[in-house]
């Protein structure tokens, strides 16, 4: 295989969102990871730049990767870099030619774009950074509307917007592969959406929940706190067939009081299964159902390819779980009232996370990705917080901020073995969950450091 | 509520310990038309209780000539996996309910949707 051998020297160049900082890297990884690759980042990646060079890669690799990304925008086969552009000339002209000349044919048509990160340019100087190029043995025609290669110029100018420097800080020159999927942030916004709820998942952070759980297609996923189902929406775009649950009875058949402002209550047809129609993924449906997450329905069996939840923290939406702390008399005669209402009772979080960890362990299938939000009280974080499970590796954890004092983090694990006995009760006494003991513990801290006028943070 | 995932359920009720299949006593049942996809399937049928899908789509009127035993090689054979299909995807119970085989307990079927709820002395 000497082409396929020949095709890992080349470098790619991706161009990252400058949003979800944390986000990036494990989405990436995640994504090659998909494909059986290793990350293998040049030296020269630092870890705020939007500029990533990867090593080891085919251009399918890259593909694949951009035909998934939210957090990447472009993807670049690099030519040449450098800290100047005397640096960037020498460097492409090192550039072996047989690598360039498929692209700069004398029948093909190409167009050169310049692009600056942190600073705008003015269009005399894009025409001279171009023209400058003109060392490259182009000998095909510009055609600026539809061109068959499309190269570009990339100026880094640092992250520092109160301070651009003069000179780019790095340059990067190459041809452009492919776009990420940035677009599905907008096509998939919950604005509009037909069915939300006050906590509705934002479509850019589902698409990376979706990302990091390594979410295929064909794989089955399972949200045991299902809500409006955002994330089920973000899987079921991957291929993915989908199935949640929800202890909230008007959720999950779409009833009672609408989130948005100028509509008092839900319509007929507002429900999960009608989100996945609006996009074009009610295939990819398989049901959900009116059930406590503390107490699982399934038969027990390694049955989902990833678990990925946004879990209720008691901020806007309350913990809760069935049962109660008094003495229920039995209904007479063992009937079943099937208008009664089964009193639900705080759920800790400390019980919550345990026992999703305790869940995934039995119910992923090996291999399979745990993916879930973590409320963080900031003053009192370290790394020893997160709740661990002997059958579950730590993947990644990413910090979306809230406010001064509040977080949430993004938690990857992946199973590793089937449980035995001891592994279901090995965690428990673990020191990690004393801070998410008692019902109130984080609710009393987030809500600490607020004073009335801010007290409406997103959560 | 689709018969795959009724094979993925069992009764949770305390105290039960055969729970699974549980029954379905079914008042309105559907067939919808859902785009067929071999490879997932295929995936499937390894996760199944076979004899669980059977009696399932039995209850329902809807197993045709579903085989009582899985077919080998079922991954070449499109035939059969369309009616696997069928079953799995297809066929939804709209209302009724699901009877714990053991305890009795019923957990209705409401608009397609399983409420399995239990109350505060069964869990």
């Amino acid at each position: 295989m000497a082409t396929s051998a020949g095709r890992s020297r080349f470098q790619y160049l991706l161009h990252l969102a400058q949003d979800n900082l944390d986000f990036r890297i494990p989405e990436i990884k995640a994504l090659l990871a998909l494909r059986g690759k290793p990350f293998r980042p040049s030296e020269s990646s630092r870890e705020k730049c939007p500029f990533l060079c990867l090593d080891g890669l085919s251009e399918d690799d890259v593909r694949c990767i951009m035909a998934r990304s939210v957090c990447a925008k472009s993807a670049f086969e690099l030519w040449g870099h450098g800290k100047t552009h005397g640096e960037l000339k020498s460097s492409l002209l090192k550039y072996p030619s047989e690598n360039m000349s498929p692209f700069m044919q004398r029948d093909s048509t190409y167009r050169i774009n310049v692009y600056t990160f942190n600073k705008t340019l003015l269009f005399e100087d894009r025409i001279k950074r171009i023209d400058a190029l003109e060392y490259l043995p182009f000998e095909g025609t510009v055609s600026l509307k539809s061109p068959q290669h499309i190269f570009c110029l990339l100026e880094d100018y640092g992250t520092d917007p109160n301070n651009i420097p003069e000179h780019p800080e790095y340059i990067y020159f190459g041809r452009w592969i492919a776009d990420g999927q940035r677009e599905l942030i907008r096509s998939h916004s919950v604005k509009n959406r037909h069915f939300i709820g006050n906590t509705s998942m934002d479509a850019g952070l589902s698409f990376i929940m979706t990302n990091h759980a390594k979410v295929k297609e064909n794989d089955l996923v399972f949200d045991p706190f299902v809500g409006t189902g955002s994330l089920l929406v973000a899987c079921s775009h991957f291929g993915a067939y989908v199935c949640g649950t929800d202890i909230d009875y008007n959720t999950i058949h779409g009833r009672g009081r609408s989130s948005r402002k100028n509509q008092k209550w839900r319509g007929p047809d507002e429900n999960i299964r009608a989100n996945l129609r609006q996009y074009g993924t009610e295939r990819m449906y398989v049901d959900v159902m009116v059930s406590d997450a503390s107490k699982p329905v399934w038969r027990e069996a390694p049955l989902f390819d990833a678990i990925i939840t946004d879990p209720p923290y008691g901020i806007r939406e309350s913990t809760r779980k069935t049962g109660s702390h008094k003495d229920i008399t039995k209904p007479p005669d063992g009937i079943f009232v099937e208008s009664h209402v089964p009193v639900s009772q705080a759920y800790h979080l400390s019980d919550m996370f345990s026992d999703l960890l305790n869940f995934s362990a039995h119910y992923l299938v090996v291999g399979g990705r745990l993916v879930y939000w973590l409320p963080i009280y900031r003053p009192e974080y370290c790394e020893e917080m997160v709740p661990l499970h002997p059958c579950l590796r730590l993947i990644s954890n990413c910090e979306q901020t809230l406010s001064s004092h509040t977080s949430r983090r993004l938690i990857t694990m992946e199973k590793i073995k089937e449980p035995e006995e001891q592994d279901s009760l090995a965690h428990l006494s673990d020191p990690r969950f004393s801070a998410y003991q008692g019902h109130n513990a984080f609710r009393e801290k987030y809500f600490s450091g607020l004073n009335k006028k801010s007290g409406r943070d997103d959560v | 509520m689709k018969l795959l995932t009724h094979n993925m359920l069992t009764s949770h009720v305390k105290g039960v310990t055969k729970g699974y299949p549980l029954l379905i006593k079914a008042t309105e049942v559907k067939v919808n038309e859902v785009d067929f996809n071999p490879q997932f399937v295929s995936r499937m049928i390894p996760k199944l209780e076979w004899s669980a899908l059977i009696q399932a789509a039995d209850e329902l009127g809807q197993r045709q000539d579903l085989p009582g035993e899985l077919v080998p090689e079922y991954e070449k054979n499109e035939d059969f996996l369309k009616k696997v299909h069928r079953v799995l995807l297809e066929v939804e119970v709209i209302e009724g309910c699901l009877q714990c085989p053991e305890s009795g307990r019923e957990f209705p079927i409401s608009k397609g949707i399983p409420n399995m709820l239990l109350n505060e002395d069964e869990s």
